[in-house]
């Protein structure tokens, strides 16, 4: 049996796979009678055309990493992880619990104690769904997705009845002190002339970057990473190598609950500077598209999220100027899900039988 | 709480719960085939739209109907050519249709009617307005029975009564018809039905159809029923609550019924006591808002009776060779 070759699998089908979600998507902007080309025009200026613009696409970007590996991670388990936004909302009260807490004197200290305060808030959400998967055999996607909803009701009860500062209207907590602000890249050195004061990228993106790199190693490099991959394969073969299925499923979910809750260090820690509701808009989501087109490594992952934080914006932009709603982004991200993941098979059978024939054709010349 | 606030909760309970249970109806004809389908609240979001839409326009709750129920099929094959076709995900297929509904609806309604992603709203016509059944006003001030069918049975929109007749409808034909059984067969079983001589792939298309049809009245219900049109993002999760309804209900239909209703019962209390003061404990709420949920993980986890899914479901169908 030929092997098609690396390149088509990697490079090659998620392209062609990008290329007709957005071609579709062109076609949709003509029938609203807008411009394609004249939207992708100010889509690109608006969100890679400036360092204001990169500010937010970078921003954006972060908590895609975060949602896309916490998928990923999920998945090389063979579970489908699609409560990274209840997750992410978790770890959302983790993060402003950890802040409203205790004085924190520096922002270093206190982004520690955030991150672990998130990823642990995080983790324990995926908890529950991961022991009933494990032990009684619960099909994760439906208790993940009512986890989800779980999570927001919890969430609105905590910012109605018990976090919200006396006397204050909306839902929400109260600021957290100026110490634990995050420098944003205009507080950085050397590139920090660059970008002015109201980008929201902030420090998170470094931590999202090594957090790419670690589950790389995880995955990859170690031994439990490679019982989570053997497991994902095939559970069978697993459980005959001495593999337990409920630490594998026990333990991927609890890594990627804690990468979801992680995100929180740049949405609410970076940028809200207080956590309020539906801060997560949506990033646990996206994760999945992200997940899908970046193929499950870190590295697509990463180059995955810097395309939705550049739709993200550049969407944001589309709405400001032109008629096209921001929902176009919605529908360009269905599309992306639907093509690169549901119709995957459309186009690999063909372009695989195509390299195989070849192949065989060479062998036999 | 006298008899008069009871029937009306009861009555909201019902109008509430209608639209779940069609949905949960839909969900029930795809996943007893095999196919997993947490599309639903796209379904119905984009029938939604499309009734709300085209009643708007025509002034024709009846056009709005046909094309609600064009829009939602129209996303059921969709996701009949992704986990039928083209043996993908269902699953990832369902959250892309979701997606799909909710971008594309807001996306074209703007273009349509400006409205900032609603439609115009509907009257006369344009809604299924409330029938009064034979008697009604007669029986109005006849205790307990005369209310109850008055005010509980009698004036709902023509819909709620379909819905309604759609349960035996649905028992019927899966468990009393040849169609059925070989529905419920390529749910479990699907090799059994395909040496039978019986295409898999056409019995799963016509489920998959059914379910848009199905999620399509219910899309149409929310719109020109409940509401009075279209606005974004108005299925609300009821799309999720309906899967939750379809597991608590362990896929078959009268238990359909009684969970829906439950779940319409629910949102019907909160809607009007946003806190019940128990004596003991405040139930606030968030916490009835998330009781469907909360119920559904019970029911998965297998404490109460368990929930087991169609054998098959999930699983493309590979011919052998």
């Amino acid at each position: 049996m030929e092997k098609t070759p690396k390149w088509v699998d990697v490079a090659l089908i998620p392209v062609l796979n990008l290329l007709i979600a957005f071609v579709i998507s062109g076609i949709v902007v003509l029938l609203i009678g807008e411009d394609p080309i004249k939207a992708i025009k100010v889509m690109v200026s608006g969100a890679l055309g400036s360092p204001y613009g990169w500010g937010y696409t970078l921003y954006y970007a972060t908590n895609f990493i975060f949602t896309g590996l916490a998928v990923a991670v999920a998945y090389h388990a063979s579970q489908f992880n699609i409560g990274g936004e209840g997750q992410a909302t978790l770890g959302g009260l983790g993060v402003a619990l950890v802040l409203l807490a205790f004085p924190w004197p520096h922002w270093s200290i206190a982004l520690i104690a955030a991150m672990i305060g998130g990823a642990l808030f995080g983790a324990a959400w995926a908890a529950v769904p991961a022991y009933l998967q494990a032990k009684r055999g619960s099909h994760i996607v439906i208790t993940t997705i009512m986890f989800n909803f779980i999570g927001a009701s919890l969430l609105n009860y905590m910012l109605v009845n018990v976090l919200r500062p006396r006397g204050a209207m909306d839902p929400a907590t109260a600021r957290f002190a100026k110490e634990t602000y995050l420098p944003t890249f205009h507080d950085l050195p050397l590139i920090g002339q660059f970008f002015s004061k109201s980008v929201p990228a902030n420090v998170s993106f470094f931590i999202a970057l090594l957090a790419c790199w670690l589950v790389w190693i995880l995955i990859w490099r170690t031994k439990l990473g490679f019982e989570i991959r053997a497991f994902g394969r095939s559970e069978t073969a697993a459980r005959y190598a001495g593999i337990s299925p409920v630490k594998v499923i026990m333990v991927a979910m609890l890594i990627s609950g804690g990468l979801a809750g992680l995100m929180a260090i740049n949405n609410v820690m970076g940028q809200g500077h207080r956590l309020v509701l539906n801060s997560v808009e949506g990033a646990g989501f996206i994760g999945i598209a992200v997940a899908l087109m970046g193929r499950n490594h870190p590295v697509g992952v990463f180059l995955a999220a810097i395309l939705f934080g550049f739709l993200y914006q550049g969407g944001g932009e589309l709405a400001l100027e032109t008629t096209i709603p921001r929902e176009l982004i919605t529908v360009i991200q269905a599309l992306v899900i639907l093509f690169t993941g549901a119709f995957d098979n459309m186009l690999r059978a063909p372009i695989e039988h195509f390299f195989v024939a070849r192949a065989n054709a060479q062998k036999e010349a | 709480m006298d008899f008069a606030t009871i029937i009306e909760i009861l009555d909201s309970a019902v109008r509430l719960g209608t639209p779940l249970l069609l949905a949960c109806l839909a969900g029930l004809f795809s996943e007893r085939a095999g196919i997993f389908d947490i599309g639903l609240e796209g379904k119905m979001l984009m029938a939604a739209f499309f009734s709300g839409a085209v009643a708007a326009v025509t002034g024709n709750a009846w056009l709005g109907l046909l094309a609600g129920i064009g829009g939602s099929m129209s996303l059921a094959m969709v996701h009949g050519l992704a986990s039928i076709t083209f043996r993908g995900n269902q699953l990832i297929s369902g959250v892309a249709v979701n997606f799909l509904a909710s971008g594309f609806t807001v996306l074209i309604a703007q273009s349509w009617f400006q409205q900032g992603g609603r439609t115009p709203q509907l009257s006369g016509n344009g809604r299924f307005e409330p029938i009064t059944l034979p008697g009604a006003e007669a029986v109005k001030d006849v205790p307990v029975i005369g209310q109850i069918y008055s005010n509980l049975i009698s004036g709902h929109s023509i819909l709620v009564y379909v819905a309604f007749a759609m349960v035996p409808l649905t028992w019927w034909v899966l468990f009393r018809t040849r169609f059925g059984l070989r529905l419920r067969a390529v749910g479990e079983n699907p090799e059994s039905v395909d040496t039978a001589g019986v295409s898999v792939i056409r019995l799963r298309y016509t489920a998959v159809a059914i379910t848009g049809a199905l999620a399509g009245l219910a899309g149409t219900y929310l719109a020109t029923g409940l509401a009075a049109g279209f606005v974004k993002e108005m299925t609300a999760g009821r799309g999720y609550i309906a899967l939750a309804a379809l597991i608590f209900a362990k896929w078959r239909p009268v238990p359909a019924l009684g969970a829906t209703m439950l779940f319409g019962l629910l949102e019907a209390i909160s809607n009007r006591y946003p806190n019940i003061d128990l004596g003991v404990v405040n139930l606030p709420i968030q916490f009835m808002q998330a009781v469907p949920y909360i119920l559904t993980v019970v029911i998965l986890a297998g404490f109460i009776g368990k929930a087991i899914p169609p054998r098959a479901g999930g699983q493309p169908y590979v011919k052998e060779r």
